[in-house]
Parts: structure tokens; sequence; C-alpha cells
């Protein structure tokens, strides 16, 4: 008797679409497919404006979209159960592509680095005549970047929406895949770019193949794939638990993964030091926006009748990532580094705020989100003006001394960094105050304290490289033969200008008038699914 | 026959690909025992498709088949373009990231 023959012939009811819910997404998915039209029809002078152009548009016209369709409320279950669109979603897409839109505008830049920071032909083999040639020549970037860059926004609008497991893990895949080549895509030491490139692609199918492995194990446990099927039925219990911890733990694990959290970690500092630094930004900013508004909805959904289960669990994690984010990242002297530590054990910090299970929880979780997003993204274009011969100069060496060559970029990174140390008047510290406020509530204060410790403990690189900027001389022509060693500060170009801009803006007023944003990032449940 | 042992099997399966992914050093190889992880976790949908008596799994199936194909597509350019410049597609040698 086969499955076939057993189950009785339904007729397929093609499910209802709320194009009005979803429309954001189609905007920047169909943005995506005309830019690639655009990379394969548009002659080479006039690809950069338009791609640049197009996925600004695309981007502003899903924001003011989400904008506009939030106001009014329009919240929506849709596709099937596949795809929910409530308040909570309407405030991470918001989010997502206010950091998009910067970190867009990051990469399209092309002064700082003459042509661009992304290779011209990615397919020349490192070393070739033509490869040179381009390298000599400073040729124009190649614009495939964008349509990557497009997809990858997608896929992670689609990924804290996702209802059901079949739409989450398309969702990693659509986001992951193009990531995974703009990290080979750097200009510059080519090399260490396609070397970042294979360790995050192999790293990343192997968490991906795992977190699949925990939606199987979750489906022959629940019967079913959507998250509320889940809840339901872990609630009812009495089926095998075994199914559900194992599926579950497999599955967090690969979350944990794309959000760079604690021991999934590995992949983080190799990956964000070897990639170019625009992509670098949109990786530390909008994946992990992506990665947390997902657990978000995930264990409010999927696993919150079983938070007894792993809440102990998770402690542990976020305590791991703390720890290993403070203390292995005052060893670096890689500034790209020091970033990816602090981005790991910055995703410790939201980590306490996913498990807080609370309204408060989710909500200090997304400002938070907002607040890091723009510091780093803010961080990593500040890297890419400080440059020697042979490109960016991300050694904490190359920053000695920064104030007497460069008051104001030395003043804004002293900026950036106070905010992800959490020193008052910046942004860090709103977000660190409503996250641990909503730990504590949530019967969490012995965490709250490891954070706090694990807070000082970073605040300590972060000073050290302000001390550096400010009260060391700087390090002299070593050599002194060639002058390949002398660091310069680059004059920005106008996107780039735009982008440092907007972010200490950014970073300023969240710090000194934060309760507007906090009212508008206000999530209250229940979640739709 | 129960379908237990199907479950089991893909477990094997499954396992095997991750060891796989640990020990061996060619990029290539290491490729390919993610791609078994991937098809140990359909044999699991299925089964478990077959057991709870809904189509779900055989869906999830067919998907997990076209992101393996995506991700196929992926994965060999970027090692490809790694191994010409490096004349190696040892993971080992790619050891200039590190500290």
């Amino acid at each position: 008797m086969s499955l076939l023959t057993a189950a009785p012939v339904e007729t397929i009811v093609a499910p209802s679409v709320d194009f009005v819910a979803i429309m954001p997404v189609l905007i920047l998915l169909g943005a995506a497919v005309i830019s690639v039209v655009v990379e394969a029809a548009a002659g080479r002078k006039a690809r950069y404006p338009l791609q640049v152009g197009l996925s600004a548009v695309a981007i502003l016209g899903a924001g003011a979209w989400t904008v506009v369709a939030g106001s009014k409320s329009h919240f929506a279950v849709t596709l099937a159960g596949a795809i929910s669109v409530d308040q909570a979603t309407y405030v991470m897409w918001g989010i997502l592509l206010a950091l998009a839109l910067v970190s867009v505008l990051l990469m399209a830049d092309r002064v700082s680095e003459p042509g661009g920071a992304f290779v011209a032909q990615a397919a020349a083999r490192i070393g070739s005549a033509r490869d040179r040639t381009a390298a000599l020549t400073a040729t124009p970037m190649q614009t495939e970047v964008f349509p990557l860059t497009l997809f990858a926004i997608s896929g992670m609008m689609v990924f804290p929406a996702a209802s059901d497991m079949i739409t989450l893990f398309i969702a990693l895949e659509v986001l992951s895949l193009p990531l995974y080549l703009m990290c080979g895509l750097a200009r510059r030491r080519r090399l260490i770019s396609q070397e970042a490139a294979v360790k995050y692609f192999l790293l990343g199918a192997f968490a991906s193949a795992i977190l699949l492995y925990g939606i199987a194990l979750l489906y022959g446990y629940a019967g079913s794939l959507r998250f509320a099927d889940i809840a339901a039925v872990s609630q009812a219990g009495g089926r095998n638990d075994l199914l559900l911890l194992i599926g579950m733990a497999l599955l967090v694990v690969g979350l944990l993964f794309k959000g760079s959290v604690g021991p999934f970690h590995s992949w983080t500092p190799d990956v964000y030091q070897g990639a170019p630094t625009p992509v670098t930004a949109f990786m530390a900013s909008c994946t992990k926006v992506a990665a947390f508004a997902a657990m978000l909805r995930i264990f409010m959904v999927a696993f919150e009748p079983t938070s007894w289960s792993w809440r102990g669990v998770m402690w542990a994690v976020a305590i791991a990532s703390m720890l290993i984010g403070a203390i292995i990242g005052i060893t670096q002297t890689d500034l790209k580094r020091v970033l990816a530590y602090s981005s790991v054990a910055h995703a410790g910090f939201l980590l306490l705020g996913v498990i807080s299970l609370s309204e408060k929880g989710v909500s200090s979780t997304l400002f938070y989100l907002l607040t890091y997003g723009f510091a780093t993204i803010g961080a990593f274009a500040l890297l890419t003006l400080v440059r020697s011969g042979e490109g960016e100069a991300p050694h904490l060496s190359a920053w000695a001394g920064m104030a007497k060559k460069s008051p104001v970029l030395a003043g804004i990174m002293t900026l950036f960094l106070l905010s992800f140390a959490g020193i008052p008047l910046t942004s860090g510290f709103i977000g660190k105050l409503t996250i641990f406020t909503a730990a504590t509530e949530s019967g969490m204060a012995p965490l709250v304290v490891v954070a706090m410790v694990a807070t000082a403990i970073t605040a300590f690189f972060y000073l050290r490289v302000v001390v550096l900027m400010y009260f060391a001389a700087p390090v002299p022509v070593t050599g002194g033969v060639d002058d390949s060693e002398t660091v310069a500060v680059a004059l920005p170009g106008a996107f780039t200008m735009i982008v440092i801009a907007v972010c200490a803006a950014v970073t300023l007023l969240l710090g000194l008038l934060p309760s507007a944003v906090i009212d508008l990032l206000t999530v209250h449940f229940p979640l739709l699914s | 026959m129960t379908p237990t042992y199907y479950l089991v099997l893909s477990a094997l399966l499954f396992g095997l690909g991750a060891v796989g992914v640990l020990v061996r050093r060619n990029a290539i190889v290491v490729f390919m025992c993610i791609e078994l992880m991937l098809n140990a976790v359909n044999l699991s949908f299925v089964t478990f498709s077959r057991m709870n008596g809904n189509l779900d799994g055989v869906v999830m199936a067919f998907f997990v088949m076209v992101v393996a194909a995506a991700e196929v597509v992926v994965g060999l350019a970027i090692i490809m373009s790694i191994f010409r410049s490096r004349r190696s597609a040892s993971i080992d040698d790619a050891n200039l990231l590190k500290y």
C-alpha cells in the first residue's frame, strides 16, 4: 500500500496571496531580476549608474511601502501560511532596508579605492596579465555585485517573515548563496578574499545541512512544517521528545552559525577580514538583523511552549559568545578582526534579548540591531579610508596617531567605538540598557551580570584603539626604501561621505533622543503565524 | 519493513557526510560530503512524510534538491577560482587568514 494510493485524491486549491503585504519583497526580487538583465544587456559604461540607481530606488521603494503598509497596520498571514507579515515583520523589514541602503551606498563608492572595492574581472586568474593590467589601470569594478546584493536582501527580508520551515530554508539559502560569492570579489588581496569565500561557503553549506536535518527531525516529530503546528504539537505532548530536542538543537545551531554567535563563530573573523570591506559591513549589519529576527520569530512562535528545555543551553551559548568575543578580541591586531570578535560578543548580548521571550525582549533586540548595524557600517566605512600602498591598512599600527593625521576621522571612529562599548550618550548605551532591562525582567539577572563583565572587557579593546589614535605617535615609515607602507587617509567619495555622516548622525541621535525610535520599534504581541 | 530502518540509514549517511566534512582535505570532496548530508536529510524527509501520512516532507525534499543544485553552481565557481590561483584544491593550503 503506497502513500499515493492510500491518500485520497485532493483537489489542490491555489493559496491566496496578499500582494500588498509582501510587496516589499516582490519589489526587491523584481529589481534583482531586472538588475541581472541590465548586467547582460547594458553597455559597460552605462551599467554602473543603472545598477546603483536601480538598487537604491528598489530599496527606497520597498522601504516606503513598508512604512506605509506598516502604519496602516496591514497584517496578514499569506501564501498558505508560508509568510506572516505582522507588526514585528514590518519593524524588522524597516531596520533591514535602512541598513541595506547604507551598505549599498558604501559598495557603490569608486573614489577611495580607485575603480571600486570590487575586482574588475573576478574570472581573471590572480597574477595573470589581464589581472595585472586591471589593477594598474584601476579598471572600474564589476557591477555584478549589485544584483547579488539585491538577491541577498530579498532573502534577508523573507527570512524573518517565514512561518514554515520550507520558506525558512529557502530564504536562508537565497540570502547565503550571493554572500558566498560577494566575499570573493575583493579588488586588493584577492587570494585572501577567495580564501574567505571558500571558508564561508564550505562552513555555511555545512551549517545549512545541519539546520536541514534539524528541520527533518522536527517534521518527523510534529508531522507539519509550520511553526504554529510545531508549537501546538509540542504543547500537547505525548510524542517522541527525542526527535523534538535533537531537531531543535540542530536547527538552532544552523541559525546561530548565521548570526555568528558564540561557539559557532569560527568563520566570522576570517571571512570579515578577507571579504571586501563594504561586503563585510553588509554582512555584519544586515545578515545579523536577518538571523536574529528569524531567531526571534522561531523562538517566540515555534519553541515558546518548550522553553524549559532549551533556555539553560541558550544561557550557556550566550555566555560563551560574550566571553569568546570579548577575550579573544583583546589579542587581535587587525582592526577588521577586532570588529569581527566584537560582533561575536554583540551576538551574545543580542541573544539575551532573544531568549527573554517577552515583548520587551523582542523590541530591545530589534533596537539593538539597529544601533549596532549603523555603528558597524560606519566603522567599516572609515576603515576603507585608511590606506597604504597595497590598499586598506587594517592593522592596528596603521591607526597609531590617527588623531594627528585626520582629527575628523579619529573623532568619528571614536564615536563608533564608544557606541560599541556602550558609553552613555551614544546609541550603544541605550541599546545595551534596553536589552539588559528586558533580560533582568525575564529573570535572567545572573546572565546580565556576565554581560556586564563582558562589556567591560570589550570596552578595553575598543578604548585601546582610541588611545592608539590619540596618544600614540604615528609609526615611522619602516625600511625607508619604498613608501608602500606609508599610511595615508584617502579623501572619501560622495557615497562614503554620506554613509559616514548618516551612521554618525544615527549613532548620536539614538544616544541622545532614543525614545521616539524606541516607541516606533516597539513590537506588540501576539506574532501572527 | 518498518520505516525506522530508513531513518537509521539516513542518520548513518548524515553522520558519514559530517565526518567526511571534518576529516577530508580536498575542497571538492568536502563539498561532496555536504551533498551526501543533504541527500541523507532528503531520505529522512521522505520517510517521515510516509510515517506522518502527508506530503509536506516530499515537497521539502524537492526544494532541497533545487537548493543543492544551486549550491553546486556557487560552490564549484568558488572552488574553481581558488584552484586556478593556487593550483590546489586542498583546504589546508588556504591558510593566509588566521589569528
